[in-house]
C-alpha cells in the first residue's frame, strides 16, 4: 500500500530500482519522499516486469540504488526513460552502451565519496607497509610480550606510487601522497594536460617504474583484469597493490599465486572479484589488510550522495543543468 | 679500535650488533648473568654505551663506569640517558635525529586513519568469515578533522604537512610559540585538546612533560576526541586514559607507545577504537639502517677526534 503522504501524488514520479542486498546506505527513502513519488518494485506484491510495464509512459527518471543491475533489458520496458541517476562510485553495473543509444543521461556520485575513498587508499597503503593491522593483532595477542620485537616494516616516505586511473579518486589520492615525499605517476586512457605527475601509457610501464600501484579506475571491458600476471612481475617483489576500486580490475587468482610465493610484497584490497566472498589463502598473511568494500561508509559521504542525487533530479524536473552528468564516450 | 670496549644496553638490531662487533670489543649487556660483577671486571674497557629507547645509560651506570666518554642513543628520544650526569662528567651523548622523522610521522598519520576507519577492525571482521552482502559500518572521515599537535619540532612539523594534505586545520602547543609557521598556538595542552578532533603527542619526554595529556586534557579532548601517541607511554596517563576509553568518555586512541612496555593494559584488547602497536614507530627496514650507521658513524667520529655527527651533549 502507499505509505505516501497525499500531496506525494503532485512530487514527479521516481523510479527505483534497487536490489535487496544492497546497504541501506545507498537508499535514503524518506529523503526522497520529501521531494519525490517513489514508484519501487520491491514494495509492491506485482512482479517487477508487470509494474515496470505499467508504470513506464510516466517513468522519466530512474534512480539505481548502489550497485543495482540496470541492463538493457530493463531499460527496454521504460520508453520514456531520459535519465539514470546513479548512486555508487562506479556504475559497470549499468548499461552504459544502451544508455548512449537512447539519449539517456546518466549522472553520477560525482565527488561525493572522493575524500573518503583517497583517506581509506591510503590509510591501506600506510597499513599494508608499517603492518598496522599486523601489529596491532601481535599486541591484542600478547606476542610482543613472550616474542618481543615486531619485525620491521617498509617506509612509506618517498616511494614511487603509480596511480592507475586518474580521476577524482585518483587525484585526491596523488595529492595526499606528494606530502608523504612520494613521486607520483599514473596511467589513464588518455594523457591529463597540466597534471603535475608522469603519465605512462600503459599498465606495465607504469608498474616498472613503481613502488606501489593504487588502483582508482572504473571498471569497463577494457580495464577488466589489468592487473595481470605481467603487471605484477613488473611490479616485483617488494612492490605493494591497493586497490579501491572494483575487484574485476584485478586478476584475483593471480594476485593469489603471487603473494602464496612471495612474489610480491603486499596488498591492500577493499574490493574483490565475488564480494563477499574473500579468497582465504590471504586470511593468514601478514603483509596483506582486508577490508569489506568500506571506502564510502562515512556519514559526510553519505549526506553528500543524498544532496547531490537530490540535486540532480530536483535539477533535471525543472530543466535546469545537471549537477554531475556523466560523459558517455 | 678493536680494544675499545662498548656497551649495548639491550638487542636492538642485528646489523648494528655485527658492526659494533666488527669494529670494537662488544658487551651485550643483555647476556650478562651477574651485572654488577659484570661492571665491576669491565668498567676500565668500557669507553661507550650504545642505548636505544628502552634502556640508555641512568646515573647508577654512569657511575659504574668511570672511563665512560661517549653514549650513543639508536633513537631520538633522550628520556634513559641522565643528560645532566653526562654533561657533569663530560661525556658526549648522541642519538638519531632526522633519518627517522619521516617513518614516525608516516605511522602518526596512519594511526589516525586506522582509528577513525577502522582500518583494524574491518580486518578482523573479514579474517572472521563473517562479511555478509549487504552489511556495513559507519566510520568516521578524516578529512577536514581539526588536528592538534604537542610538539612542534621534526616529527611535529612533518606530522603537520601532512596532515595539511587532508585538508586538516593544524593547531599546536609548545613550550614558545613558533611564530614563523601559520599554524595556531595555544598555551596550554587542555585549550588545544579543546579546540581539534584529533590530538597528537609529539614532543620529547622530560620532567615537565610527563603525564602532559592528564585527565583534565583528556576531559577536553571528549567524547569525539581522540588521542594518538608516537611519543613515550609517559607523556600519557595510562590508566586515566584507559578508563576514559572503556567508559567511551573519549572517543578513540591510536598508541604506538606504553608506560611499561611491552605490557599493555588488557582492557584495552577488547576495544573496537584503538589501535595498538608494539612500538614501531622507526620500525622500517631503510630507517633502522639510516639510525645504525649514524649510530657508528658518530662512535667512529668520538674515536677519531672528529667533530659528532648528531651530538646532543
Amino acid at each position: 500500500m502507499d505509505s505516501q503522504p497525499f500531496l506525494a501524488k503532485t512530487f514527479p514520479p521516481l523510479l527505483v530500482l534497487r536490489s535487496p542486498s544492497v546497504p541501506p546506505f545507498f537508499f535514503f527513502k524518506s529523503q526522497l519522499q520529501a521531494h519525490f513519488h517513489l514508484l519501487d518494485p520491491l514494495d509492491s506484491s506485482e512482479p517487477t516486469h508487470s509494474f515496470l510495464s505499467r508504470h513506464a509512459p510516466s517513468v522519466l527518471a530512474l534512480l539505481c540504488v548502489g550497485a543495482t543491475p540496470i541492463s538493457s533489458e530493463t531499460l527496454s520496458l521504460l520508453p520514456s526513460l531520459k535519465l539514470v541517476v546513479a548512486s555508487s562510485a562506479g556504475f559497470d553495473h549499468i548499461d552504459l552502451q544502451e544508455c548512449r543509444r537512447r539519449g539517456i543521461t546518466v549522472t553520477t556520485a560525482g565527488q561525493a565519496f572522493s575524500e573518503d575513498v583517497a583517506d581509506f587508499a591510503v590509510g591501506l597503503l600506510i597499513d599494508v607497509l608499517r603492518r598496522m593491522s599486523a601489529g596491532d593483532r601481535y599486541v591484542r595477542s600478547g606476542s610482543w610480550v613472550t616474542k618481543g620485537e615486531y619485525p620491521l616494516g617498509a617506509k612509506l616516505s618517498g616511494k614511487r606510487i603509480g596511480i592507475v586511473g586518474l580521476g577524482r579518486i585518483g587525484s585526491e589520492v596523488a595529492k595526499r601522497l606528494v606530502a608523504f615525499g612520494c613521486s607520483i605517476a599514473y596511467c589513464s586512457r588518455k594523457e591529463k594536460p597540466l597534471v603535475p605527475y608522469a603519465y605512462h601509457s600503459t599498465v606495465d610501464e607504469l608498474a616498472k617504474k613503481s613502488d606501489a600501484l593504487i588502483l582508482c579506475s572504473s571498471l569497463t571491458k577494457e580495464t577488466h583484469h589489468m592487473i595481470d600476471h605481467g603487471v605484477m612481475e613488473a611490479l616485483g617483489k617488494e612492490g605493494v597493490i591497493v586497490n579501491v576500486g572494483r575487484g574485476g580490475l584485478v586478476d584475483e587468482k593471480e594476485l593469489v599465486k603471487f603473494l602464496v610465493q612471495g612474489q610480491i610484497g603486499g596488498a591492500g584490497l577493499d574490493v574483490y572479484e565475488d564480494e563477499p566472498l574473500v579468497p582465504q589463502e590471504l586470511f593468514a598473511m601478514e603483509n596483506v589488510v582486508l577490508a569489506p568494500h568500506a571506502s564510502v561508509y562515512t556519514p559526510e559521504s553519505s549526506t553528500a550522495l543524498q544532496e547531490l542525487v537530490i540535486g540532480n533530479l530536483k535539477a533535471f524536473f525543472s530543466n535546469e543543468p545537471l549537477l554531475s552528468a556523466a560523459q558517455l564516450e | 679500535m678493536e680494544s675499545i670496549g662498548v656497551l649495548m644496553a639491550c638487542p636492538m638490531n642485528p646489523y648494528l650488533e655485527q658492526e659494533l662487533d666488527k669494529r670494537f670489543t662488544l658487551h651485550r649487556f643483555w647476556k650478562v648473568p651477574e651485572k654488577s660483577t659484570f661492571l665491576t671486571t669491565h668498567c676500565n674497557s668500557i669507553r661507550a654505551v650504545v642505548g636505544n629507547a628502552s634502556s640508555g645509560a641512568d646515573a647508577q651506570m654512569i657511575e659504574a663506569l668511570p672511563k665512560l666518554e661517549i653514549v650513543a642513543s639508536f633513537s631520538v628520544g633522550l628520556d634513559k640517558i641522565d643528560l645532566a650526569k653526562c654533561k657533569e662528567k663530560g661525556i658526549r651523548v648522541t642519538n638519531t635525529p632526522d633519518v627517522l622523522t619521516e617513518d614516525v610521522a608516516d605511522l602518526a598519520i596512519g594511526l589516525m586513519l586506522a582509528v577513525l576507519r577502522k582500518l583494524c577492525e574491518s580486518d578482523r571482521y573479514v579474517r572472521s568469515g563473517k562479511w555478509k552482502k549487504g552489511s556495513y559500518m559507519l566510520t568516521t572521515k578524516f578529512t577536514g578533522k581539526r588536528v592538534g599537535i604537542i610538539g612542534l619540532g621534526r616529527i611535529g612539523m612533518a606530522i603537520a604537512k601532512r596532515a595539511e594534505a587532508f585538508s586538516c586545520p593544524i593547531s599546536y602547543h609548545s613550550r614558545t610559540e613558533k611564530t614563523e609557521t601559520k599554524y595556531k598556538y595555544y598555551p596550554s595542552v587542555v585549550e588545544l585538546a579543546a579546540n581539534c578532533d584529533i590530538l597528537v603527542v609529539a614532543c620529547s619526554l622530560t620532567e615537565e612533560t610527563r603525564h602532559i595529556v592528564n585527565r583534565k586534557v583528556i576531559d577536553a579532548l571528549g567524547a569525539k576526541g581522540v588521542l594518538i601517541n608516537i611519543g613515550r607511554g609517559p607523556h600519557v596517563d595510562e590508566p586515566e586514559l584507559v578508563s576514559a576509553l572503556v567508559e567511551r568518555r573519549i572517543g578513540g586512541a591510536g598508541l604506538d607507545v606504553f608506560e611499561h612496555e611491552p605490557e599493555v593494559p588488557e582492557e584495552l584488547f577488547g576495544l573496537d577504537n584503538v589501535v595498538l602497536l608494539p612500538h614501531v614507530g622507526s620500525g622500517t627496514v631503510e630507517t633502522r639502517k639510516a639510525m645504525a650507521d649514524l649510530v657508528l658513524g658518530n662512535l667512529e667520529a668520538h674515536f677519531m677526534n672528529k667533530p659528532l655527527l648528531t651530538p646532543v651533549v
